[in-house]
């Protein structure tokens, strides 16, 4: 085909003299910069190859000389964090939480490492921003189902909430009023009135009135004779306008009648104590922490936290 | 000729009776739906080919065709690529609307993200981009080889098993059907009919090569034939699986673990490298010349850079498993030879920017020159940015993050629709026989409403990618992680909503297109300022044999 060549006019360049369709190839020599770029990749690539774990043998592979592994670097990382970290993890350990508070820098410490395990762990039900939903508490205010003092929230991360095969997990079950039928639906609506009378929800009527009869024999026990809750059975607080599963008249009357029963995870099964006391510390710190009660009752919540 | 109709229409009745009672036997609902899509699509197919016992042509007309190339099959191909084209878009901006307002997955699974992600992902790849690829190498192999088509029945079933298998992956998605392999969900059978289909592909093609009266093979087809060989490599070995019924549509991969995911991820990556990088280089090898009326840049580097890319983009997989269970040398070799892929890859978009040396000035005339240097832009920047991502210090920050899909726009809007577009410009006038485009003006329009759309779409997703990056690996004082997972998925919204915007434009884009191919072919003339075009001579547009050559 060389016979076919021809010097293209517009370049000045020689064509390599094959023809397809009318399209031609010039006969232009590779851009210097290219050519030497790609030299230098490859150049690149084998010292990388020499440097790093690259070629499969029979058994295993080439290591490299830098002597470097994912999984190597990985736990040097974790090491250096560990040690980092050590020193405020010891103290953590060392600590009750109940006597956190006496070393503010040790609190601020806990509740900046339980910021970052509340995301990871709690954040899937709580929300990011701790403020809960439906069926899932609001931790930002005051209104506790189980108590709000730093002992008793590490109590109930530690051991959950209905959490099977716990024997010190918190339990409580409300009946299923109408479900079981221990009411009448009409009396589920006149207790609902009463709730709703004492949450100031709905003004005095002949329903409330008679709910209250019925309030009193069957939910008293537990939510109290001034329906103002009682933490011993994580039996809701009803007179205020916090309500974890809806306090309209529908929702009410559909707890009444199927009462509900969240669980949360023991988390002492997955944590260890330092990190469950910095969520702990981390949660108390949002705004409805409670002191810590008086000597006597922490003797009744004692931490157990699980052996690791 | 009679018998041989009856036999092949006999031969499609079969099928079609086989596939009824796969349908009957089915285990499960998708795979009797599938069954009954099979068989109406067979006897369709059976009753076109009697048809042509009517239609049989007389000796003068089949020598009259002889002396043209067999371009029927590409009219479909072309419309099927418009077609595609915009479904896939449309698909593309309902799902980036659904990353943006979740409400807008509707109560239903058929809607969900999860069910219209591979829809949209397959659709434009495969339907649009692999329609453009089977049109246009079947006219770039007859031009440049000066030869019709080798088994012109086989190309048409080429075509139209190429269409029932598209029919077969976007309704399986949307029934829930997947192998759950990125841009390999196809379930087995649809998987075995693809290979069917892709092996007539190869052999059609491979045909017209063997037949050419050229005494070279033009380079377009070295890219085209890499294409369809290596695909079909990777199509076959990903896709090894054991099916749970031979009338169901639920099949296990035969890798399982870390070797599951490298074979995966070998595919993944070759679907790009063969399928949108090879193909389309083909693509590029002959409509540029050929609307820039220029002769190729450097021979040289279109042989030097054929092989190094053909050599080192399938061993480049593994840059997708970074910091994974795969062995840190596998690792270490994905991303050397990704970063050798630089140079190779550039070689292209070398070899066709520099092809405008000496009509320069068509950039600012050429609305479809315009759209072919910004697709070389666009594949320079991809295809620099790829090697960059491979390197594992990099990759830390980008892995499954959104920069991953700016990349991959930036490719595919950029690169595999720009220069698509050009190749279905160029084509359409010539391939319906008229003198010129509807409209070239309209072509401008395209141009500038798909680059704002990249521009938009990229841009968010490159800032959207490094934001969250490096959110997920924002560590306070304490050593803690800053962010939430949800915190990150909250701070993506705005770029998302960008996003829709991006390929909304594109979008407008794609549907002046439809509206100028709709009216050439319709035959229409736009009446307004002419800009420049290339002139065509359909005398020169012909197969060899049938005339001696001309003075060349």
């Amino acid at each position: 085909m060389a016979d076919n060549k021809r010097i293209d006019e517009k370049t000045g360049i020689s064509t390599v003299g094959h023809e397809w369709d009318g399209i031609e190839e010039l006969d232009t020599p590779m851009p210097r910069w290219w050519l030497w770029t790609f030299y230098a990749t490859i150049l690149f690539a084998i010292a990388y190859c020499v440097a790093y774990p690259a070629w499969p043998m029979l058994s295993g592979a080439t290591r490299g000389m830098l002597g470097w592994s994912s999984h190597g670097d990985l736990q040097r990382e974790l090491a250096a964090e560990r040690d980092r970290r050590a020193p405020v993890m010891r103290a953590l350990a060392a600590t009750p939480i109940e006597r956190l508070p006496e070393n503010p820098k040790l609190l601020a410490a806990a509740i900046e490492g339980g910021r970052a395990v509340f995301k990871v762990h709690c954040a899937a039900c709580h929300g990011a921003g701790a403020a809960g939903g439906r069926g899932y508490p609001n931790l930002n205010d005051d209104d506790w189902l189980w108590g709000g003092d730093l002992a008793t929230l590490q109590q109930t991360v530690v051991h959950g909430i209905r959490q099977p095969d716990d024997d010190a997990t918190r339990v409580s079950q409300m009946p299923s009023f109408g479900r079981d039928q221990i009411l009448k639906p009409a009396e589920i609506e006149d207790v609902v009135s009463y709730v709703r009378l004492a949450s100031k929800q709905e003004p005095a009527s002949a329903s409330a009135r008679r709910g209250a009869a019925v309030f009193a024999n069957n939910c008293a026990v537990c939510h109290g004779d001034n329906a103002r809750g009682n933490r011993k059975f994580g039996a809701p607080n009803l007179t205020d306008r916090i309500w974890l599963y809806g306090g309209d008249r529908a929702s009410l009357v559909d707890t009444v009648t199927n009462a509900h029963g969240g669980i949360m995870p023991a988390w002492g099964k997955q944590l260890d104590p330092v990190t469950i006391k910095m969520v702990a510390a981390y949660v108390h710190s949002l705004g409805g922490g409670e002191g810590n009660p008086p000597a006597p009752q922490v003797a009744t919540a004692p931490v157990a936290a699980p052996p690791r | 000729m009679e018998d041989d109709i009856l036999l092949r229409s006999g031969g499609w009745f079969l099928i079609a009776v086989v596939a009824i009672f796969a349908a009957a036997a089915a285990a499960d609902t998708a795979f009797a739906i599938h069954m009954g899509i099979a068989a109406a699509a067979a006897i369709l197919t059976a009753f076109v080919s009697l048809r042509g016992i009517s239609l049989l042509q007389t000796r003068s007309a089949v020598a009259r065709a002889q002396e043209r190339y067999d371009d029927e099959v590409i009219r479909w191909g072309v419309i099927a690529t418009v077609f595609w084209g915009v479904v896939g878009f449309l698909v593309g901006i309902v799902i980036a609307a659904q990353l943006s307002f979740p409400l807008l997955n509707l109560p239903t699974e058929y809607t969900t993200f999860g069910r219209l992600r591979p829809l949209h992902t397959s659709a434009v790849i495969f339907a649009f981009g692999g329609n453009a690829l089977i049109a246009t190498s079947f006219y770039v192999v007859q031009r440049t080889c000066r030869a019709r088509l080798a088994l012109p029945g086989l190309a048409r079933f080429v075509f139209w098993g190429y269409q029932l298998f598209i029919v077969l992956a976007a309704t399986g998605y949307i029934l829930g059907v997947t192998e759950g392999r990125e841009y390999a969900e196809p379930e087995w059978y649809v998987d075995l009919w693809l290979t069917i289909v892709w092996v007539a592909y190869l052999a059609v093609f491979a045909g017209t090569i063997l037949k050419r009266s050229e005494p070279h093979i033009y380079v377009a087809n070295w890219f085209y034939l890499g294409f369809i060989l290596t695909v079909a490599m990777l199509h076959i070995v990903n896709n090894l699986s054991l099916p749970v019924s031979w009338v169901g549509s639920k099949s296990y991969s035969l890798f399982s673990g870390v070797q599951d995911a490298l074979t995966q991820w070998w595919y993944g990556h070759n679907a790009v490298g063969f399928f949108l990088t090879a193909g389309f280089l083909g693509m590029m090898y002959y409509f540029v010349p050929k609307q820039a009326e220029r002769p190729i840049y450097s021979y040289r580097l279109s042989i030097l850079h054929f092989w190094s890319l053909i050599f080192l983009y399938i061993w480049a997989g593994p840059h997708h498993l970074h910091y994974t269970a795969l062995p840190d040398w596998a690792q270490t070799l994905g991303m050397v030879f990704s970063v050798m892929l630089w140079m190779p890859s550039w070689g292209g978009m070398i070899n066709g920017l520099m092809t405008l040396n000496g009509a320069w000035d068509k950039v600012r005339t050429d609305p479809i020159i315009r759209l072919m240097v910004f697709a070389l832009a666009f594949y320079g920047m991809s295809t620099f940015e790829g090697p960059m991502m491979s390197v594992k210090s990099v990759n830390s920050l980008s892995h499954y993050t959104n920069w991953t899909i700016g990349h991959v726009h930036s490719g595919a809007l950029g690169w595999n629709g720009m220069i698509t577009f050009a190749a279905i410009y160029y084509m359409t006038p010539r391939l319906w026989g008229r003198t010129r485009l509807y409209s070239l003006r309209m072509v401008n329009w395209h141009f500038w409403c798909a680059t704002l759309g990249i521009v938009l779409y990229a841009s968010s997703m490159w800032v959207a990618g490094i934001t969250q990056g490096l959110m997920w690996r924002e560590y306070g004082d304490d050593g803690y992680l800053v962010y939430s997972f949800a915190e990150v998925v909250q701070a993506m919204h705005p770029y998302y909503v960008i996003r829709v915007g991006g390929g909304l434009l594109y979008f407008i884009g794609a549907l002046f297109m439809v509206w100028n191919v709709w009216m050439t072919i319709a035959g229409k003339l736009r009446e307004e300022v002419p800009m420049t075009g290339t002139p065509f001579d359909p005398a020169r547009d012909h197969p060899l044999p049938a005339r001696a050559p001309a003075a060349e």
